[in-house]
């Protein structure tokens, strides 16, 4: 099943374009990476996808994004379509506020006050992310005070915390150590059960460790995208095959 | 090699800066303290001042200095905030936000007179209200709404655009976001900003002459009926504030022991000053702990 479908689409940071024409679909409850050299277009074109791009002045936007079948840029409202795609950004970027307040901030944003709920709420997400073990005794310290790394997973459980259907990463292991980051990779293969995943990344190891599906950015095009394997041992371009054997890039 | 030497002489530049300066500042205050020493006593807080005799007090001046404070706090902290809010969230850029910045910056120059005068004009005659604690906080208002927005805004402005993000991307609104994200993390900064304004009020005198006036009628602190004149609780009362009395006491004073009213009150202004900017700062981090965790 197609959970998200984008057609066609087109975005211009004032006369410059940085999305050409892209066409690419999402599987449910797969993981898609998306590779490519700095500045093709990775992270802008996932931020199309929860209208991230909208909060930035002189952008405009082409083309469809379909979630379910519906155009996100039309059909749904911005607040409801981020709970249902939510985001982990590059750099860990907890709030700063106590642990527990950072998990249970979408869910009192969105109107749950009831103490039981949101205390089940936040230990639940921050098992899904792999923390609750960390931090369960530390739940009312701050979040600031926890490794680059468990803050990364205290965004992923603050994200889960929503319950949104698609988690976007854009390079969540960038700003992290080895050890954090094959954590957050382990992560991702469990979430991929229950989530669909897009996850922009520059280490073509880890596309190849996490992803179901690849696809290969390059100045603002999809060059190529199909099962990771594919991309990978068999590409179609010449472009996508001088990438991942590392002569540019 | 001769970077070492630049920077041992940049070194010794910044500490002999830094000594001549505190030296100065612990010297200024010690003086100041010393001279105030002999009234700083209970009764030279409470009691009120004598006109021609020796030996009256500060009472309702102190009262109405910190009466000030509040009213004028009450006011302008909103509202200093809130264009603090507007200039750095929601303004955008252009040829209105940039006459805005610019009114607001001549204006936080600009003579504390001039902005007395202002207030005359406006709050004491056109109201038609006179002399009274209102128009002087609305006055002072006037006087520190620059600094309270430019400080605001900058504070606001130095939250990093990441956790504006965050919140955005879990369906948080602009105002669930200002709310629950931005100001709380720009809350030192707007601390500091409160401060300042708290301490231009304490120590203004001139743009308050003829706005709060230059007399305090007696105060009855169980009077409750806000329309009375002797009641506490009137803000439509002459209210002259210490800075104000010191000022007066010194260019007119009548009593024999003027210089040493001026003095002791000139003491107690600066630990009210002290006082607060103590008490600012600790309810400031306490605030800032408990929203933090950092606890």
């Amino acid at each position: 099943m197609k959970k998200i479908e984008v057609k066609d689409l087109d975005l211009f940071y004032g006369d410059v374009q940085a999305l050409k024409n892209v066409n690419l679909s999402v599987e449910a409850n797969s993981v898609l990476a998306l590779i490519g050299p700095s500045g093709c277009g990775k992270s802008t074109f996932i931020r199309t996808l929860n209208r991230m791009n909208d909060l930035i002045e002189g952008v405009k936007i082409n083309g469809t994004v379909l979630l379910d079948g519906q155009d996100v840029y039309k059909e749904v409202d911005v607040i409801e379509l981020r709970k249902r795609v939510g985001m982990v950004f590059q750099k860990p970027n907890p709030f700063p506020m106590t642990v527990y307040d950072n998990v249970a901030y979408g869910p009192r944003i969105h109107g749950i006050k009831d103490k039981k709920k949101l205390n089940e709420m936040v230990e639940k997400s921050l098992k899904a992310a792999a923390l609750w073990d960390e931090v369960k005794d530390r739940l009312h310290k701050s979040a600031l005070s926890l490794s680059g790394g468990q803050q990364q997973r205290l965004c992923i459980a603050r994200t889960l915390a929503v319950e949104p259907e698609v988690i976007l990463m854009d390079e969540p292991t960038s700003a992290l150590d080895p050890i954090s980051t094959m954590k957050i990779e382990e992560l991702i293969e469990e979430l991929k059960n229950k989530y669909t995943i897009i996850v922009v990344t520059h280490n073509m190891q880890q596309a190849g460790r996490v992803s179901d599906y690849t696809a290969f950015f390059l100045n603002g095009e999809v060059i190529e995208c199909g099962p990771t394997d594919q991309v990978f041992y068999n590409p179609k371009d010449k472009r996508t095959e001088d990438y991942i054997t590392g002569r540019f890039g | 090699m001769k970077s070492k030497l630049y920077d041992k002489i940049a070194t010794i530049y910044f500490y002999v800066v830094a000594t001549l300066l505190i030296v100065f500042l612990i010297s200024l205050i010690s003086y100041i303290l010393y001279q105030g020493r002999t009234r700083l006593n209970i009764d030279f807080l409470t009691s009120p001042p004598k006109f021609m005799e020796v030996g009256g007090g500060i009472g309702p001046q102190l009262f109405n200095s910190i009466e000030l404070l509040i009213i004028t706090l009450i006011i302008s902290v909103p509202i200093g905030l809130g264009a603090g809010i507007y200039m750095a969230e929601y303004a955008k850029p252009g040829l209105l936000t940039e006459i805005i910045r610019l009114s607001v910056e001549t204006l936080s120059s600009m003579p504390s007179i001039v902005v007395g005068l202002f207030g005359l004009l406006v709050f004491v005659t056109m109201t038609g209200w006179g002399y009274s604690l209102i128009a002087g906080a609305l006055t002072l208002t006037v006087l520190n709404l620059p600094v309270m927005t430019r400080v605001s805004e900058d504070s606001i402005n130095s939250v990093p655009n990441s956790l504006r993000e965050a919140s955005y991307a879990l369906g948080a609104t602009k105002w669930q976001t200002i709310v629950k994200v931005v100001v709380p993390a720009a809350m030192p900064g707007i601390i500091t900003g409160i401060i300042l304004t708290a301490g231009r009020i304490f120590g203004e005198a001139a743009a308050l002459l003829y706005t709060a006036g230059m007399s305090s009628p007696a105060l009855n602190f169980s009077n409750f009926n806000p329309a009375s004149p002797t009641s506490p609780l009137n803000l439509f009362r002459p209210a002259e504030t210490l800075a104000v009395y010191i000022w007066k006491v010194n260019s007119e004073g009548l009593a024999p022991d003027a210089r040493q009213i001026a003095d002791g009150a000139s003491a107690v202004l600066l630990l009210m000053v002290l006082i607060f900017n103590l008490l600012a700062r600790w309810l400031g981090s306490s605030l800032y702990k408990r929203m933090t965790g950092e606890r």
